[in-house]
């Protein structure tokens, strides 16, 4: 009885996974009919091997075979695999842990290489599943010899195992079941009948099978044994020989014997005997092996009975032989008894019956809320310490079910190793991979989610990140590149790093592709940050990738896995040093079937808005003296913090009673407007409401098909009285309100930003000379950092220079410029320079050191009376001097305009009207530097005085000039004859900002970023050109 | 709903089927009983917003969320007067239970299916679309709804 017993404990030992049970009515139709089982042996096997997957609750997968095995009749099994069309192992973690033993799978080229473990895995489950029936389908063939259903179905499954692991690499596997299958093909075809010697020796065959993929499954390889004598047997079966002769027999006794002896294989012995004696009615089985075989049929056909029974007369029976069993088997390895003590701890549930407890957790959680609500108007004692009992015990069993959903994310990363190694691998590299964390628990159909861009992200860091050994060592790196991915919750959110040490991002490269691809213009590239450039990356149509690989550098990636984060309510990050590698982090919630939300209401409906799209909420109180909604050609706007707000009202966007109303009627009509600041894809917009309730954790109910077409809405939820509340999705709405393009304009939508950025803030180059611990200088101005060693310094009359990029470059010496002391730039080497440049001219600052370059906002805290320091300003938290480069010119060479003094003398005069002193001084520099005569002004009066004074060809005026507003200042000068057509540019600190007033009597000639020098002054040039033009036309007139 | 009459032979040697009945304005109307769920008394319900406006609402029938028809409007029988509130007939269908707003609820009634009829050609195209035939009673014509297709929305 050897054979079925073996096999029983093979089952065990690997365990065919189930992926998700199916949802279907237990049918326990085990046994009833061949041709019911007939049916299941699909006609082709091999699709079933790449199918749905994944539906496996994650903290049973890792075990739960066993588990499975013993709670659900074999036949059930069967039909589910049927139903579900494939499987997902837990047996096999063993397996996948020890992927780099699958070597051999790289004979496999056309296959994706991350693929092949999982098709390994359910390689393993199928089979195994497929050869558990295969036992029971040759003692049956033994009854009903002709049966060529029976025989067609046998024959199937031999056949699939064949040609998945001919297909997989696993050669022996593979000549056995060849083997094995030319045997059953005669007797499929008639040539031959069926003997008990044959049954045996197939038996035979399929407990060695057994044996293979049990040691595929534990090591990952087929493992030393060729089974040469089997396969010889085999051979000599299909020649015609019949194995029932005595000869025979005995060699078939020495096949499996010879097995056992051998230490590559010692499972076999355990596996072979003792779980059977205890599975199956204790049936005394006292002889080994090698001697059952003589007189196979009989025992096997009553073991097979006897399953049958068992399974039709219901599981529980079965359940307990198996448990028996289990025990039995956890004994016999290291790897099964692992997984079967943890087996024993958890239970296999199917998906479908949590999602269900879920549901039911959210409306006792609703059920709840209605109780506390009703009891808080009732003085019964009893009743509100019951109530309050129910709240605590749901809140508990809540958070109980939300947790068996939850699945470690090791369950996605475990496929990572192999991926890594697989990459590093094709392309030479050595990559190290470092997990922390694996154990951090996400939601299902989070974990889902992330799978793919996570995958992407390992991908990219392999491929385009770590650099190939040699390219390291030239680095002075290790050859060992090192991926590091990390999972930590925090905040209520997980957390996921990707980091690499390879060669990072370079933000130039980046910026230069954006350009280049027409993803951003010129202009608004040139003034980006670093981190704005390496934000590029995750736009649509951009790969860094030099040459497209197979692997990636197609530019469809980090736009998608942004996008799929996004969906997600995630969010992503990235950081990179040039050399030094790339970090990308992901911030997603734990759960998405309750979420916190917002309740607000609108003509008398309630609706709940996902916190994920809040920003912030603005009330506005009408009459008050403060900000009121303004309007442009009907649209509503709102001034937040000087920026333009564009306003949804909610009652117009979706058609609700009130809407009738004039825009401004209905404005004057609520004493308060309440504003919910809502960001959309990149967008902010606020919504315009009637009231703000309350914040509630909601659970999320989809809507019916018949509403699908409604874009506004991501669902419904039931409030604690039991109403029911739409859930807006502000994606749609933004949509719906036009507030939010229809096709994402994503270049439109990141160049805006990027313009909000610039503005707002300032990135700033910070060194250190002589005495001056901090000094600092617009970073818009500095053409280049350069370290020039001592010996490359030249002197020529009393300056010092180098040659630098076919010029001649003269040095400055800050220090001794500015009287800072002695300077460490004397004696260090390479000498830290600071390289300006204006044209084809070029002027070296010689600076200590280079502190850093922050980006901040910067206020300009006191002037200074020094020389050559523009003003003092707080820059991280630091008093830093910000140079006056300006003066530093003149001072080191008056000659520094030489070239254009003619020029200069022909320049146009600028007048430049700023209130900070600073901010002035700069713009002087830049204007100066570009051949303008500059004449300063600090305030509105003080416009007007040098507007009569001197003529002017231009002014530029910043918005924010003390004195009177902007537009009156233009007023002023416009009603001036001779100043009507002065060109005058708007300086502005925000985008928004820049976009002409509508309605206004005056408009500026042009408007312009503050500090962005460059659009200054091509404005200031263009407008100046214009001046020159017109000129003539004017005089004639 | 399988009120076509080739189907119906299944039903075996009584050949009746039982219809729940409701009125709508003063139509009589059965759907099949197997295919409703349940019928409730009006229910508050919550609109929704740029939905097709024969679609009344959403109401919260134990947890779950189920859109609400008004029928009045899907049959275009005018507006229900004001102070009467629809009843709910809440019918299965694929997508889940939906609930049709009717005027008033009827008995189940046993019809015999030799007074089937299919709708005479010279209905309007609304009313051939929205009904499977008629039952031709004592008293009063009984019109079969054909509920997957009043509950298709163009």
């Amino acid at each position: 009885m050897t054979p079925l017993s073996t096999d029983e404990s093979a089952c065990t030992s690997t365990p065919p996974g189930l992926d998700s049970l199916c949802r279907f009515p237990c049918l326990d139709f085990f046994m009833t009919s061949p041709s019911n089982r007939l049916g299941a042996g699909d006609p082709d096997r091999h699709p079933s091997i790449r199918g749905a997957r994944g539906v496996l609750q994650p903290k049973h997968r890792r075990d739960l075979a066993v588990c499975r095995l013993r709670r659900i009749p074999l036949g059930r099994c069967r039909r589910e695999r049927k139903l579900r069309g494939k499987t997902l192992s837990p047996g096999t973690k063993a397996a996948r842990q020890k992927d780099d033993q699958f070597s051999r799978l790289e004979r496999c080229p056309n296959k994706h290489m991350d693929e092949t473990q999982e098709i390994i895995k359910e390689f393993l489950i199928e089979s195994n599943e497929n050869l558990a029936q295969l036992d029971l389908e040759f003692v049956e063939l033994e009854q009903r010899p002709n049966d060529q259903n029976l025989l067609s179905s046998i024959f199937r499954t031999i056949h699939t195992i064949k040609g998945t692991c001919g297909f997989l690499g696993f050669g022996i596997l593979e000549a056995i079941t060849h083997r094995a299958e030319n045997m059953l093909s005669q007797l499929r075809e008639g040539q031959r009948r069926l003997t008990p010697g044959l049954t045996t020796l197939l038996l035979e065959t399929v407990d060695i099978v057994k044996n293979i993929l049990a040691e595929i499954e534990t090591t990952g390889a087929e493992g030393s044994q060729t089974y040469d004598e089997l396969r010889n047997r085999l051979q000599a079966a299909c020649d015609g020989q019949d194995p029932e002769e005595p000869a025979a027999g005995e060699a078939s006794a020495a096949g499996p014997s010879e097995d056992q002896a051998d230490p590559s294989e010692p499972t076999r012995d355990a596996a072979g005997q003792t779980p059977a004696d205890e599975t199956f009615q204790g049936e005394p089985q006292p002889e080994p092996t090698s001697q059952d075989t003589g007189e196979p049929a009989e025992p096997a056909t009553t073991a097979a009975e006897s399953v049958a029974g068992e399974a039709s007369s219901g599981a529980g029976h079965l359940e307990a032989a198996a448990s028996s069993k289990e025990a039995a088997a956890s004994s016999r390895k290291a790897p099964a008894e692992t997984r079967s003590s943890v087996a024993d701890s958890t239970i296999r549930v199917p998906v479908g019956v949590l999602d269900k407890l879920m549901n039911l957790v959210g409306e006792l959680v609703l059920a709840r809320n209605q109780v506390l609500q009703h009891t808080t108007t009732q003085e019964d004692a009893g009743l509100t310490a019951t109530s309050q009992r129910l709240n605590l015990i749901t809140t508990e069993l809540q958070a109980n079910v939300m947790k068996t959903r939850m699945q470690p994310i090791g369950v996605v990363w475990n496929k990572f190793p192999r991926v890594v190694r697989d990459l590093g691998h094709a392309a030479g590299k050595q990559i190290d991979l470092e997990m922390e964390g694996a154990e951090t628990e996400l939601d299902k159909t989070i974990i889902e989610a992330i799978k793919d861009p996570l995958t992407h992200i390992v991908r990219n860091s392999c491929d385009h990140g770590i650099e190939t050994p040699e390219q390291r060592a030239a680095k002075g790196k290790q050859a060992r590149g090192r991926l590091t991915m990390r999972a930590y919750h925090e905040g209520g959110q997980v957390n996921i790093e990707i980091a690499d040490d390879g060669a990072g991002i370079d933000p130039q490269k980046l910026k230069q592709k954006a350009v280049q691809k027409g993803l951003v213009p010129v202009d608004q590239a040139e003034r980006m940050s670093e981190r704005e450039m390496h934000n590029l990356i995750f736009l649509p149509g951009l790969s860094t990738a030099e040459k497209v690989t197979n692997v990636s550098g197609r530019g469809v990636g980090m736009d998608v896995v942004k996008t799929n984060v996004e969906k997600i309510g995630g969010s992503i990050d990235l950081q990179s040093a040039v050399g030094q590698g790339t970090t990308i982090k992901i911030k997603i919630p734990l759960t998405l079937a309750i979420i916190p939300a917002l309740v607000a209401s609108c003509a008398g409906e309630r609706f709940a808005i996902p916190q994920v799209n809040l920003v912030e909420l603005v009330r506005l109180e009408t009459g008050g003296g403060g900000q009121q909604i303004e309007w442009i050609h009907g649209a509503p706007v709102y001034r937040l913090r000087g920026k333009l707000l564009p306003l949804v009202y909610l009652n117009k966007v979706l058609e609700l009673e009130g809407a009738g109303l004039d825009e401004e009627d209905s404005e004057k009509a609520a004493e308060s407007v309440n504003i919910i600041v809502l960001q959309a894809d990149d967008k902010t917009f606020g919504l315009v409401v009637d009231g703000v309730n309350d914040t509630a954790e909601i659970v999320v109910k989809p809507l019916s098909k018949l509403l699908k077409g409604l874009t506004c809405y991501a669902g419904a939820t039931i409030m604690g009285d039991g109403r029911v509340a739409l859930i807006l999705d502000v994606m749609g709405l933004g949509q719906l309100a036009h507030v939010v393009s229809q096709t994402r304009e994503q270049t439109h939508v990141a160049r805006e930003h990027q313009a909000d950025l610039v503005a707002e803030r300032q990135t700033v180059l910070l060194f250190r000379s002589g005495s001056a611990e901090r000094l600092a200088v617009p970073l818009a101005l500095v053409d280049r950092l350069e370290e020039f060693p001592h010996s490359q310094i030249e002197q020529s009359g009393c300056r010092r220079v180098v040659q630098y990029r076919q010029q001649i470059l003269p040095l400055i010496p800050l220090a001794e410029l500015l009287s800072l002391g002695d300077s460490a730039a004397e004696t260090q080497d390479p000498v830290q320079v600071v390289v300006f440049s204006e044209g084809a001219r070029r002027m070296g600052v010689v600076v200590d050191e280079i502190l850093d370059i922050v980006e901040e906002t910067i206020s300009i805290r006191s002037r200074t009376s020094r020389q050559g320091i523009l003003g003092s300003a707080v820059v991280s938290g630091n008093v830093t001097d910000f140079i006056d480069l300006h003066y530093l010119i003149e001072a080191a060479d008056k000659n520094w305009f030489g070239g254009s003094q003619d020029e200069r003398a022909e320049g146009a005069r600028v007048l430049v009207a700023e209130g900070s002193s600073f901010s002035r001084g700069l713009m002087r520099n830049s204007l100066e530097m570009a051949g303008f005569r500059v004449i300063e002004a600090g305030t509105t009066a003080e416009v007007l005085d040098k507007l009569k004074q001197q003529s002017v060809d231009v002014m530029v005026s910043s918005l924010d000039l003390p004195g009177d507003d902007p537009s009156d200042l233009l007023a002023s000068i416009r009603v001036v004859p001779d100043l009507c057509g002065l060109p005058i540019l708007g300086l502005a600190n925000t985008a928004e900002e820049t976009h002409p007033q509508p309605g206004a009597e005056y408009q500026f000639d042009d408007c312009q970023l503050k500090f962005d020098r460059d659009s200054m002054l091509r404005s200031v040039e263009k407008l100046a050109a214009v001046v020159t033009n017109r000129q003539p036309v004017e005089q004639r007139g | 709903m399988s009120d076509a009459p080739g189907t119906r032979s299944e039903q075996g040697n009584t050949k009746t089927r039982q219809y729940a009945t409701f009125f709508v304005s003063d139509l009589f109307f059965g759907i099949e009983v197997l295919n409703v769920q349940e019928v409730l008394r009006y229910q508050e319900m919550t609109r929704v917003p740029r939905a097709d406006n024969v679609i009344e609402g959403l109401i919260n029938l134990r947890g779950q969320i189920v859109t609400a028809f008004d029928m009045r409007s899907r049959l275009q029988l005018g507006e229900r007067e004001t102070g009467e509130t629809p009843m709910n007939v809440v019918v299965r269908t694929e997508d889940g239970p939906v609930s049709l707003l009717v005027d008033e609820i009827g008995d189940v009634i046993e019809v015999s299916e030799e007074n089937f009829e299919r709708p005479p050609e010279t209905i309007t195209e609304l009313a051939r679309e929205t009904l499977e035939g008629v039952y031709k009673l004592d008293d009063r014509l009984l019109l079969v709804l054909a509920t997957d297709r009043v509950l298709q929305l163009n």
